[in-house]
């Protein structure tokens, strides 16, 4: 083969690649000619086999089961009935499947049963916790009263028509609000400290709030009794549940918040380093914006937390019947402690009132939560269409006032007044994409 | 090495430092957010040394016989929590024997077996779960379980009575049946407990599954292994510690949990191996019953019991995060 030939060729394969579109594609599928085509087959579902042997060892194991406990022998009761209904299914399927399939096949079938029902079992035993509070709420629900009065004039034996936890709900949300109010600040700015400065002190803070995630709840309680509610203030108080609360709650924000900065790509703060600014500006306009989803949803959680916590305010806050909006006299109480004092009474009506001050309770930890779930689902620095929309805006602005700037004093930035304005707003929209992508 | 030698009076310049002095508003930043920093340590400090201090009269009296004395009477001198501890340690043994094979389960079921819209469904739900508040989990035991579990805990005394923590006997050893022997036992506090920790065992639990490597896994399938033989040797092994972390992580929540056990035992100051039997007691129970009613001296010896409990949940923690982060799937996840 010479020179030319060679030249020659890796000329046409150039010609070739530049005219793509043109060429016929170099892969060759051959026409299948009479041939039928079959249908495609699923690889996903099970197959009909699959399914009969599910479907058979149910059959079976329900009817052996309902054989021993109706006919055979004098076993009783329904939970007996679901284990040996259970076991022999385990025992019908792994037969059916080792009819066709080897020893690895029966095993897999089989641990894959046994996941799916812990996974049933597990799911169900949840749901049931949560269903079987609401179902026994709806006594107590329907009175609009429920949310509106207090428990003050409302004794042990009124009907459900009379009194309610309005009480609670506002206590539960002073002492949130306290404790919010410490923890948020502190919080951040300390993970903010362990993130950003680092160093020998940050690794020390760091173990002891990750020791403090440890502190079980009643002990924060009893701290803040023997040192607040003793020592000081000398009474129970919505401030000393408050600040119990934060005692718990410090430590999760802190960690979580710790977690969603460390996730912020380094290379956004080299970015913003690389422009000169300062380490404050970098964390306030860099840093901080980044990972807003993050922080906020870890404050959510940790608030959920901090409100259906019962054993620190137990200790600290008091029971009362009264509405108190002064957090710093007399005592205060809230939602999860209302339903704690309500259960304690013999009476129907004060157990139906705390089954549905647990519902309140609990709705109010799941608004929480999807409220997180709704702020948090996207990473950081992933923007939503709305928030693009805006950092595109903002950065048109920013254009147009440099620009502004740079033609009101033509002598001082010559070289970027000739080229700035040169460039059209349109591209410069789609630059704030980039880092999010 | 001879050193060039420098030509004519060449003046050698200090040598000049590298890193740049802060700004006004860096040492302001710096200076807020360490003192927020030491604000956070000074707050977590003084809990744990104001703990120990009080706990010190108590502890002072009691000697070491604090750990093994049943009866709690800190006005007569004699108090203990060997009972409490017990009865603490059986609750939180029976919440991992049920929280346990469910949290593994379900955790391989969302990483394993399932896919799609329904792995996210489940991911938030068992998230959700693990938020809702322990007082409902409480109700639900006292006013649910309680009725109908005594039946299964009447049936396993009665057939596996040989063993002697699941015997029911009065002092005098007489077997007792009668359902009234059942109520209010660690068994209930524990299964309650158990659930309550489930969620949070199986979120740790699946994390560190999901991180298997998809290389691994796709080897050991093209090697022909089934599906479980893929899990027994992918990842399971990589995802032990998750595994050992997210279980000790939920034991000590479930050692410190207060109010759901509260509401569900009978507290009593005396050993109690049986665990189907009524009555057992728990540090935080103790802490939340006698709080109110004690003296200077009692607070001091609950502070002291609430300082054991700190102090094995703090191990407890401890321990587990550092078998996660020793862990494959930890030292990835950073």
């Amino acid at each position: 083969m010479t020179i030319t030939d060679e030249t020659r060729r890796a000329d046409a394969a150039d010609v070739a690649l530049f005219e793509a579109d043109e060429v016929t594609p170099r892969t060759n599928t051959p026409s299948p000619g009479d041939m039928a085509i079959g249908e495609r087959r699923t690889l996903r579902r099970a197959t009909l086999d699959e399914r009969f042997n599910v479907i058979g060892a149910l059959a079976a194991a329900i009817a052996l089961a309902t054989l021993l406990f109706g006919w055979f022998t004098p076993l009783t009761g329904p939970v007996g009935w679901v284990v040996v209904a259970f076991v022999s299914f385990i025992g019908f399927y792994s037969l059916l499947v080792a009819l066709r399939s080897d020893g690895q096949e029966v095993r897999d079938r089989i641990m894959t049963v046994l996941l799916v029902s812990a996974g049933v079992v597990l799911f169900s035993a949840l749901i049931f916790v949560v269903a079987y509070t609401l179902v026994r709420a709806k006594d107590a629900l329907p009175h609009l009263n429920f949310f509106t009065q207090t428990m003050e004039l409302a004794g042990p034996l009124d009907p459900l028509s009379m009194g309610g936890i309005v009480h609670a709900i506002l206590g539960t949300l002073i002492q949130i609000s306290i404790a919010l109010a410490i923890t948020i600040p502190l919080g951040i700015t300390t993970a903010v400290f362990l993130n950003e400065i680092g160093g020998r002190f940050a690794r020390f803070v760091r173990t002891i709030s990750d020791a403090m995630t440890a502190l079980p709840s009643i002990v924060a309680g009893l701290f803040v009794y023997a040192a607040i509610v003793q020592l000081i203030t000398h009474q129970r108080s919505g401030f000393a549940a408050a600040m119990a609360i934060t005692v718990m709650m410090l430590p999760i924000v802190i960690r979580a918040s710790d977690v969603v900065l460390r996730l912020v790509p380094g290379n956004l703060r080299e970015a913003s380093y690389a422009l000169g600014t300062t380490r404050w500006r970098t964390v306030w306009h860099v840093v901080l914006p980044t990972a807003r989803s993050g922080l906020v949803t870890a404050v959510i959680l940790g608030t959920a937390r901090g409100i259906g916590e019962t054993s620190p305010v137990l200790l600290t806050s008091g029971i009362t019947a009264v509405a108190n909006l002064n957090p710093f006299a007399g005592p205060m109480i809230s939602l999860p402690l209302q339903v704690f004092d309500f259960v304690k009474s013999p009476e129907p009506s004060m157990i139906a009132r705390g089954f549905g001050t647990a519902a309140v309770l609990l709705l109010l930890v799941v608004l929480l939560f999807a409220v997180a779930r709704l702020i948090g689902g996207r990473g950081p620095g992933h923007l939503s269409d709305g928030q693009r929309r805006r950092v595109a805006a903002a950065s048109a602005a920013d254009l147009e006032r440099m620009a502004n700037a740079a033609s009101a004093a033509p002598g001082r930035h010559a070289a970027t007044s000739t080229e700035l304005p040169a460039a059209s707003p349109p591209e410069l929209e789609n630059l704030p994409k980039e880092p999010s992508q | 090495m001879a050193r060039p030698e420098r030509h004519g009076v060449a003046v050698i310049d200090e040598r000049r430092s590298l890193a740049a002095r802060p700004s006004r508003a860096d040492s302001i930043f710096k200076t807020v957010t360490f003192s927020a920093g030491a604000v956070t340590v000074g707050i977590m400090l003084c809990v744990g040394l104001f703990l120990s201090l009080r706990a010190g009269d108590a502890l002072s009296v009691a000697g070491p016989s604090f750990l093994f004395e049943q009866q709690w009477s800190p006005e007569t001198g004699v108090f203990g929590i060997g009972a409490i501890l017990l009865g603490t340690f059986t609750i939180a043994i029976i919440a991992m024997v049920v929280a346990v094979p469910l949290a593994l389960g379900t955790a391989l079921l969302i990483s394993e077996v399932v896919g799609g819209k329904l792995r996210g469904l489940l991911v938030s739900l068992v998230d959700l779960m693990a938020a809702v508040p322990s007082v409902v989990y409480g109700l639900w035991g006292l006013f649910f379980l309680q009725a109908n579990v005594i039946p299964v805990s009447q049936w396993i005394s009665t057939y596996f009575a040989w063993i002697p923590i699941f015997r029911v006997s009065d002092a005098s050893g007489d077997v007792l049946t009668e359902a009234s022997a059942f109520t209010s036992s660690a068994f209930i506090a524990g299964i309650v407990v158990g659930l309550m920790v489930v969620p949070t065992q199986t979120s740790i639990m699946r994390e560190a599954f999901s991180q298997a490597p998809v290389g691994e896994r796709e080897a050991a399938l093209a090697l022909g292994s089934t599906r479980w033989g893929m899990i027994r040797t992918v990842v399971l092994p990589f995802g032990r510690g998750g595994v050992i972390g997210g279980t000790m992580l939920g034991l000590g929540r479930a050692l410190g949990e207060t109010i759901a056990v509260y509401m569900i035992i009978s507290p009593i100051f005396t050993i109690n191996w049986q665990v189907l039997k009524t009555g057992t007691n728990s540090v935080s129970a103790l802490i939340a019953l006698r709080y109110g009613e004690a003296s200077e001296f009692g607070l001091s010896a609950l502070m002291a019991a609430g300082l054991v409990l700190f102090i094995i949940t703090l191990i407890v923690n401890f321990t587990a995060s550092s078998i996660v982060a020793r862990s494959r799937s930890g030292a990835e996840s950073g």
